[in-house]
């Protein structure tokens, strides 16, 4: 494996948030590699969440950098980028999943199209293929080909999520940020979508920060966990150091506190 | 206990002043000392078996030594590409890359992936040194085959498998990828005779084919069988 010669996807330095006078987000420092997974647990507040939205974009942030390796330009901050410029630098390059999967997929178009319309954004035109590659992702997020033209109201809530999951692979990111991707699902449901994600994780080399405050996904699903308190990173290593050896007296908490 | 193998080149692991301890910050920050000033070396081709008793650290050095536990001081050299990198300064990019390729570990419970079939938990370290599937799951089969895990399992997720089944999942998991350096922690712990004798049989073919391999073992006969040489793990006084 020739993986140190590549560079990180996303390196974040010195980020800082302040919604009015409290301050959300303090000194985040992180890296990601191609192939890399990434989880992030804390408590509610924590600001886990909010690190997610300021990577995507969703809100500016007050100081630092997220540079992000893209495929057409080379590595770009994030941070000093207007909307505009930010979908025509990265374009399909960052993927975003909801906890809640109807705030990730269009509830007016068919399964198909959800799948189909980011490659329609990304350009392709032929309409026949488009519906064959969305048919083929639906088997592999398994959702029966049959149900293409449903609309996504009509599935069951680990059907919504996995049909949101293939709308943001489909087109190939190279980073998918995850907010409790498993949330509102029963164990049965969510052990399913798990064992997908940890597969389609592994095939398709993708580099993924995942929030959660489930234990047990950062460990199925993470190379990598960070814990936060606060707005700040208190304590970061491999998933089993962190969760077998933690060291702070909140992450100790934290893993003391699983049933 | 086998007449000791004779040693040449530059070990496949070694720890120089190892220490660790541990805080709990529930219990007024109580500090104590599990490992101090360890030096292990460890060769290919031998099997050294943790001596010591129960509280000892044995589990902790093992862990320690796989970057499951992180070390207080100390260094633990690992020989990847003829090179030695060390452990306890390692980055967690470096960690998994000696984990993939190096540093192999079975441990005592098998950690049960939701949904995952028992041939694929076995195949998937050779997934992730990129052999292809077929290859990986062929292998898997041979390695199943020779623990005596009857095939009507190999299609099920190992979850509702008894201890001894689950166990043998984990030591053919922890065998596909010909790992230079095994650690393993009482691989025979949950097994009737008949399969303790495939496990130490199968060991030993790692260690004579150039692995090194470091064990804890409680078992007797299990140990004789096993162990090139012992190394002391002695009981601190748990005050730091």
């Amino acid at each position: 494996m020739t993986a140190d010669l590549e560079q990180p996807v996303l390196e974040v330095r010195g980020l800082a948030k302040s919604f009015g006078d409290r301050r959300v987000l303090s000194d985040i420092a992180l890296s990601l590699w191609p192939g890399e997974v990434l989880a992030i647990v804390g408590e509610s507040g924590s600001g886990k969440t909010t690190l997610l939205r300021a990577i995507d974009g969703q809100l500016a942030p007050d100081d630092g950098e997220i540079l992000f390796h893209s495929r057409n330009q080379g590595v770009v901050d994030l941070a000093t980028l207007s909307e505009s410029q930010r979908r025509r630098v990265i374009g399909n390059d960052l993927g975003y999943v909801h906890q809640n999967p109807r705030d990730g997929l269009r509830l007016d178009l068919s399964a198909g199209a959800n799948i189909g319309e980011p490659l329609l954004q990304a350009g392709m035109r032929h309409y026949g293929r488009i519906r064959q590659i969305a048919a083929d992702w639906l088997g592999k997020v398994e959702i029966d080909a049959a149900r293409i033209d449903e609309p996504p109201m009509r599935f069951s809530g680990g059907m919504q999520q996995r049909l949101q999951i293939a709308r943001n692979l489909v087109t190939e990111p190279r980073l998918v940020l995850m907010d409790e991707p498993t949330g509102g699902l029963d164990v049965s449901v969510q052990a399913r979508l798990l064992d997908l994600l940890r597969r389609l994780v592994a095939d398709l080399d993708l580099a993924v920060i995942i929030v959660t405050h489930d234990l047990g996904v950062a460990r199925l699903l993470a190379d990598r966990l960070m814990v936060m308190q606060a707005g700040r990173i208190i304590e970061t290593g491999l998933t089993d150091q962190v969760l077998d050896d933690p060291h702070q007296p909140y992450t100790q908490l934290l893993v003391s506190s699983v049933l | 206990m086998t007449a000791s193998v004779p040693q040449s080149g530059l070990p496949a692991l070694e720890t120089r002043g190892l220490a660790k301890s541990f805080t709990l910050h529930a219990r007024d920050h109580l500090s104590f000392a599990v490992l101090a000033d360890i030096d292990l070396a460890v060769h290919a081709g031998e099997c050294v078996v943790l001596d010591g008793p129960s509280g000892a650290g044995k589990s902790t050095l093992l862990r320690t030594l796989y970057g499951n536990y992180r070390a207080d001081r100390g260094a633990i050299l690992v020989r990847q590409d003829g090179e030695a990198v060390d452990l306890v300064q390692a980055t967690p990019r470096q960690i998994l890359a000696l984990r993939r390729r190096t540093l192999g570990y079975i441990s005592q419970f098998l950690r049960v992936i939701p949904r995952a079939p028992t041939i694929d938990i076995v195949a998937e370290p050779l997934l992730a040194l990129g052999v292809d599937r077929a290859a990986a799951r062929a292998k898997a089969a041979e390695l199943l085959e020779r623990l005596a895990l009857p095939h009507r399992f190999w299609d099920l997720p190992p979850a509702t498998f008894s201890g001894g089944e689950q166990q043998r999942v984990n030591i053919a998991r922890g065998l596909i990828a010909g790992h230079p350096i095994l650690l393993v922690d009482e691989p025979t712990a949950s097994l009737d005779a008949a399969n303790r004798a495939i496990v130490v049989q199968l060991l030993q073919e790692a260690r004579k084919a150039g692995k090194a391999i470091i064990a804890i073992c409680h078992e007797e006969a299990t140990r004789a069988a096993l162990a090139t040489r012992f190394f002391p793990v002695p009981l601190k006084a748990q005050a730091a």
